[in-house]
């Protein structure tokens, strides 16, 4: 992204947010939708609530507990604890993409409106642009995206249901593939401070030894605990080389 | 409630969806929002939460990559483990050209497929 002159209208940027959807990132998450698409077909959830829970949850591990627990018949409380569960770590990726896209004038309405369309991939894209976009442009080129595509990938389900019962194999395969590199690639291109590295090296080690340990809750615990030993190992370097390093 | 009445168009379904869906994603990213409003990115307390979101999607990937569902889970756990590793490095190399890793890492995986079949 080229960096633009910062007296642009928050029109523009948000047009320029929402031009993202021809990207390589709004590609591969279509690409995952498609995926749950066919997946919740097959469930026979019905369309018109698989469109819906797409625009009103917005986040697409939480919408595969969901629907794994309607076809289950699982109780309301016992739905809402899984879901909320896997939904918990949305809350410091929004805590740290705040400061990033407010400017001091933002009214809080606005960004607890706005941060419903936080899910990772707009996370991730969201940080890795921000830092080329002047202050004042930053909330509505989030905007533009993010909203853009969650509209559109609640097109995508409505219009796709049914029609992609089935995806060849290979192209499923590569779709599904395209995620795990796209998120390891764009984090770590779009890391400031260091410990960055370090917590999604930890992540990465952490999340499988506690898919063992703490069967259910592994990304939270592996997240949590890989955070605080990237955090301390951050501090330490910090100390080892001087405040001025950082 | 059993599954077939779940999948009543009625209203319960839509309620079910809106409390065990919306409300306990949202009720996180509120939360976000209220204290993510209280702290700038440079404090001490933002390097925290900044390596825990982290961690947290780092973990997510490893769970892709390690036990994934569908059509990747026919595919040899290792040949998973090595096109990411070495969609990474090819990453690196390009001095963070992230289309390089994302294809080095596809071409690696459909490759080996194609070789081990």
């Amino acid at each position: 992204m080229k960096r633009v002159n910062g007296d642009n209208s928050s029109l523009q940027w948000f047009l320029k947010g929402a031009a993202g959807i021809i990207s390589i990132p709004a590609f591969i998450l279509m690409g995952a939708f498609v995926g749950f698409c066919s997946f919740s077909y097959e469930t026979g959830v019905p369309m018109i609530q698989v469109a819906f829970m797409t625009g009103m949850m917005w986040a697409l591990p939480g919408q595969l507990i969901l629907i794994g627990a309607m076809i289950a018949g699982a109780s309301l409380p016992a739905a809402a604890i899984a879901v909320g569960l896997s939904s918990m770590r949305l809350m410091p990726m929004v805590t740290v993409l705040i400061p990033e896209i407010r400017s001091k004038s933002t009214p809080t309405w606005k960004l607890l409106f706005l941060s419903h369309f936080i899910a990772v991939t707009t996370w991730v894209y969201t940080m890795q642009h921000v830092r080329d976009i002047p202050k004042n442009g930053r909330l509505p080129f989030f905007a533009g995206f993010a909203i853009t595509m969650t509209c559109a990938n609640v097109v995508l389900v409505a219009v796709l249901y049914g029609v992609i019962d089935r995806l060849p194999e290979m192209v499923a395969g590569a779709l599904f593939f395209l995620t795990p590199i796209y998120f390891i690639t764009s984090i770590w291109a779009s890391a400031r401070t260091p410990e960055v590295y370090f917590a999604m090296v930890a992540g990465l080690i952490l999340g499988p030894i506690f898919h063992y340990l703490t069967p259910g809750y592994s990304i939270l615990v592996a997240g949590i605990a890989g955070g605080i030993i990237a955090f301390a190992l951050e501090r330490s370097f910090r100390k080892f080389w001087g405040a001025d390093e950082s | 409630m059993s599954p077939d009445s779940l999948f009543d168009n009625g209203y319960w379904t839509y309620l079910y969806i809106l409390i065990a869906g919306w409300l306990v994603t949202d009720v996180w990213r509120w939360l976000g929002v209220l204290i993510g409003n209280r702290l700038s990115n440079d404090s001490e307390v933002m390097y925290l939460v900044r390596s825990i979101a982290t961690a947290l999607v780092a973990a997510v990937i490893a769970q892709m990559i390690l036990y994934p569902s569908g059509a990747l889970s026919t595919t040899p756990v290792w040949l998973r483990i090595g096109a990411c590793a070495i969609g990474f490095s090819a990453f690196l190399l390009s001095r963070q050209q992230m289309i390089v890793g994302i294809v080095v890492a596809e071409v690696v995986l459909f490759g080996g497929l194609f070789a081990i079949s």
